[in-house]
């Protein structure tokens, strides 16, 4: 339709002008200056990788990954699956990754909520709580996460012993030994439980769109909640009523030295996901900040004038517009998380860096371990970024 | 005619009302922004409590039941008895008090320290220069290469009867000057570039700019900082060394490059395309359409990001602790190595954040003035 008003003469591509060998001839130029440049990088890197392997074979290093297969023998405190020191290093680095990726995803949730509260606060009409929230971020901000790692861990140190450990609830025992939980038992229940909960998100989505179908057509709202909580709700405890309702929880109690049961967060990841958490925070409540404040008053005005209640403004009006503003910045500072979370090898938790570092001071090949950090942290920037780009290119602005 | 009367609606009879409230002064004030309703006002009530006590509990702590020196013994050890007896109460300042000259310059030769001091005043006289706009244009090239010139002298000495200083005795304060300023330095120029390379018509370069650009951006800098300890040694020549200082400085070097070209390549997006084009039209080479009409404006619009930017790198410099170089915070570490002064780490990480918090939020507070200032035109 829109192809008819264009000139035709502008739908022809320009004639192919024949290359002139001539200094005076852009292309000539360019592509001369394309292949010194390339010619000049080429050759600092064949320098570079001539005396790499010219070094390693003086020093007698060996190359490959055949490591991989070999025997570890590092020990590792914490793991989310089952390790010994005299697995391989291919299944500690796994570990490696794995806790990275616990204290990434976890750090992320967490740093989420904790920002966009402050980023709330700071706009908040209440003299007292702006300020408090302006005074947070520009502190946390100014200083280097590195200085407030060791702070925090430094403070996990000076906590009392297990005989003395603080115990501010019952069954809840903090202490230099890190923060010990009391923890179910798990059991098939709980499995069926949890995947009766998921069936009831599927479920209630699916729920949401048949109702919006329905209101669609017949121009009728109707209620999802009561659906939402059935299902969300009431299917796994259902289910787990069902399966027996097994209920036995794990009490930590000190035996001799130390704790025996429960769950245990040691004080390095404690100290790793506070400093994390508290620092990125000050980044994303300064971003939330400025969503909010890119959606013009008028927008709360025309939606009220639409006769609008104060949720369904925030629900359908705002937020689908300051998430716009918000996402892209947000997805940088996911990423400088989860870079950031390397910083663990400075305070001794065990994520990829800190177990790639020891396997290349152990086995000497520090190309290949290098290789391994920056391919897993390339990995998994790569797929928070897609990602991102898809969620943003799923709510970004529409036009014709 | 006459007989027109003019109907005049009748005023109807007002009850006195009472004086409104006021609407300026403190009282007002207070009413409108901490008291506004019974929300707003058990709000205000927690959050001054909260403030108070930790006010207090943070002066208690700090002042009142700190500890300032402490005694030292024949041998030269600190007897810290005292401050062990607090169990935490208070402060034990005397760690700042005695080791503040090592925390700032390191193992520099301690009748040489007026050397580091002064190149630090002549970073922050640097700094100061480069912020104040009249200097703005070329005279920058000649102040920076001076001082940095004169920063080099006085760091190693050997000449004008200095005695000379070698490189592994460097530490503290300057050493983070040194990695911020220098990798500044040698970055933006890079990151233009790379920023202009990217957006080039030159497929190859292109592309070379932006695997440079994502491989950076996509791994964190410690994985860099490893590459330049371990890594470097093996790239070059046999017999052919460079020091640690200079490796490290080379990582922070390619790792700002990354991330300044981001910022420069938002600043050439941002010009409209009329300025091409008129530059093209004016018959001017690409160099030339570059130096006299893309860069000046763009650069000028990205200036507060190119702040913020330093402020981050100021910052990561901190991350060389991981490799073993002396910076402030390394040298901050490695004071309370010393079994007198173990378990005093919170006041020395005080210590060494409020240096870093001076100058972040220097930095940080000058760029958000210049941003208001360059945008005073969009203002209405």
């Amino acid at each position: 339709m829109s192809d008819a008003t264009v000139d035709p003469r502008f739908r022809r591509k320009p004639p192919r002008r024949p290359l002139r060998l001539s200094w005076s001839d852009e292309r000539v130029r360019g592509i001369v200056w394309q292949v010194l440049v390339v010619a000049l990088i080429g050759s600092v890197i064949w320098w570079l990788w001539s005396n790499t392997v010219h070094n390693l074979e003086v020093r007698r290093i060996a190359t490959g990954f055949g490591f991989l297969q070999r025997e570890a023998g590092l020990p590792i405190a914490e793991s989310l699956i089952p390790y010994d020191p005299t697995d391989t290093y291919l299944r500690a680095l796994a570990v490696g990754v794995l806790n990275t990726l616990k204290v990434a995803v976890v750090g992320i949730v967490l740093a989420t909520i904790l920002g966009t509260i402050i980023g709330v606060a700071r706009l908040s009409k209440n003299f007292l709580v702006s300020r408090i929230a302006a005074f947070y971020v520009e502190v946390i901000r100014d200083l280097p996460l590195l200085l407030q790692l060791l702070f925090w861990y430094t403070i996990m140190q000076g906590l009392p012993g297990p005989r003395q450990a603080l115990n501010p609830v019952e069954g809840v025992f903090l202490s230099n030994r890190g923060l010990k939980l009391p923890w179910i038992i798990w059991e098939s229940a709980h499995t069926a439980a949890l995947l009766a909960f998921v069936a009831g998100i599927v479920l209630t989505w699916l729920y949401a769109r048949a109702a919006r179908a329905k209101q669609y057509a017949d121009g009728q709202p109707r209620r999802v909640w009561p659906a939402a909580i059935a299902l969300i709700i009431g299917l796994p405890i259902l289910t787990w009523q069902v399966m027996g309702a097994p209920w036995e929880v794990d009490w930590p109690a000190l035996r001799g030295f130390n704790f025996r049961g429960g769950t245990n967060m040691s004080p390095e990841f404690a100290a790793l996901l506070i400093g994390l958490v508290t620092y990125t925070a000050g980044f994303i409540a300064e971003v939330v900040r400025a969503g909010i404040l890119s959606v013009s008053h008028g927008q709360w005005e025309a939606a009220q004038a639409l006769g609008l209640r104060h949720g369904s403004v925030l629900r359908l009006i705002v937020m689908p517009q300051a998430l716009r503003v918000i996402i892209p910045p947000m997805t940088s500072n996911y990423l400088n998380l989860t870079k950031n979370s390397s910083l663990a090898v400075a305070i001794g938790y065990q994520d990829i860096v800190s177990i790639a570092n020891t396997t290349l001071n152990q086995t000497g090949q520090a190309i290949e371990g290098i290789a391994i950090i920056m391919l897993v942290y390339l990995t998994i920037s790569l797929s928070i970024s897609l990602f991102m780009n898809w969620y943003n290119a799923r709510i970004a602005l529409v036009e014709r | 005619m006459s007989d027109i009367t003019v109907n005049t609606p009748a005023i109807p009879a007002q009850s006195a009302r009472s004086a409104p409230l006021t609407a300026v002064g403190p009282i007002a004030w207070m009413r409108a922004n901490l008291f506004s309703g019974w929300l707003s006002t058990a709000v205000t009530l927690v959050c001054g409590y909260l403030i108070i006590r930790a006010v207090m509990g943070f002066v208690d702590w700090a002042f009142i039941n700190a500890i300032w020196s402490v005694p030292v013994d024949g041998r030269g050890i600190a007897q810290t008895q005292a401050c062990r007896d607090l169990h935490g109460t208070g402060a034990c300042w005397a760690v700042v008090t005695e080791k503040h000259r090592f925390m700032l310059f390191g193992t520099y030769p301690y009748e040489q320290h007026w050397r580091p001091a002064l190149v630090c005043i002549l970073f922050v006289a640097l700094y100061i220069v480069s912020a104040m706009r009249r200097f703005w244009n070329w005279t920058l090239v000649p102040i920076w290469i001076g001082t940095l010139t004169a920063i080099g002298i006085l760091m190693w000495g050997g000449v004008f009867g200095l005695p000379y200083v070698p490189q592994e005795r460097w530490g503290g304060l300057p050493i983070t000057l040194i990695l911020a300023t220098f990798g500044l330095a040698f970055a933006f120029p890079l990151s233009i570039l790379v920023a202009l390379g990217r957006r080039s018509n030159l497929p190859a370069i292109k592309v070379l700019c932006v695997v440079y650009v994502e491989l950076i951006r996509g791994v964190p800098l410690i994985s860099l900082l490893f590459m330049a300890s371990v890594m470097f040694p093996l790239f070059l020549p046999e017999g052919m060394n460079i020091d640690k200082l200079l490796r490290a400085q080379i990582a922070i070097i390619l790792f700002a490059g990354a991330y300044l070209a981001e910022v420069v390549r938002a600043g050439l997006q941002s010009l409209p395309k009329g300025q091409y084009e008129a530059a093209d039209a004016m018959g001017l080479s690409y160099w030339q359409k570059t130096g006299f009409i893309i860069l000046p404006q763009a650069l000028r619009t990205v200036i507060p990001p190119l702040v913020n930017t330093f402020i981050g790198f100021f910052k990561d410099t901190s991350l060389v602790l991981i490799i073993g170089i002396f910076d402030l915070l390394t040298a901050g570490k490695t004071a309370i190595v010393e079994p007198a002064w173990q378990g005093f780490g919170i006041e020395v990480y005080v210590f060494v954040g409020l240096i870093y918090l001076v100058f972040c939020f220097a930095m940080s507070k000058y760029s958000a003035g210049l941003e208001a200032d360059l945008n005073k035109h969009r203002r209405r």
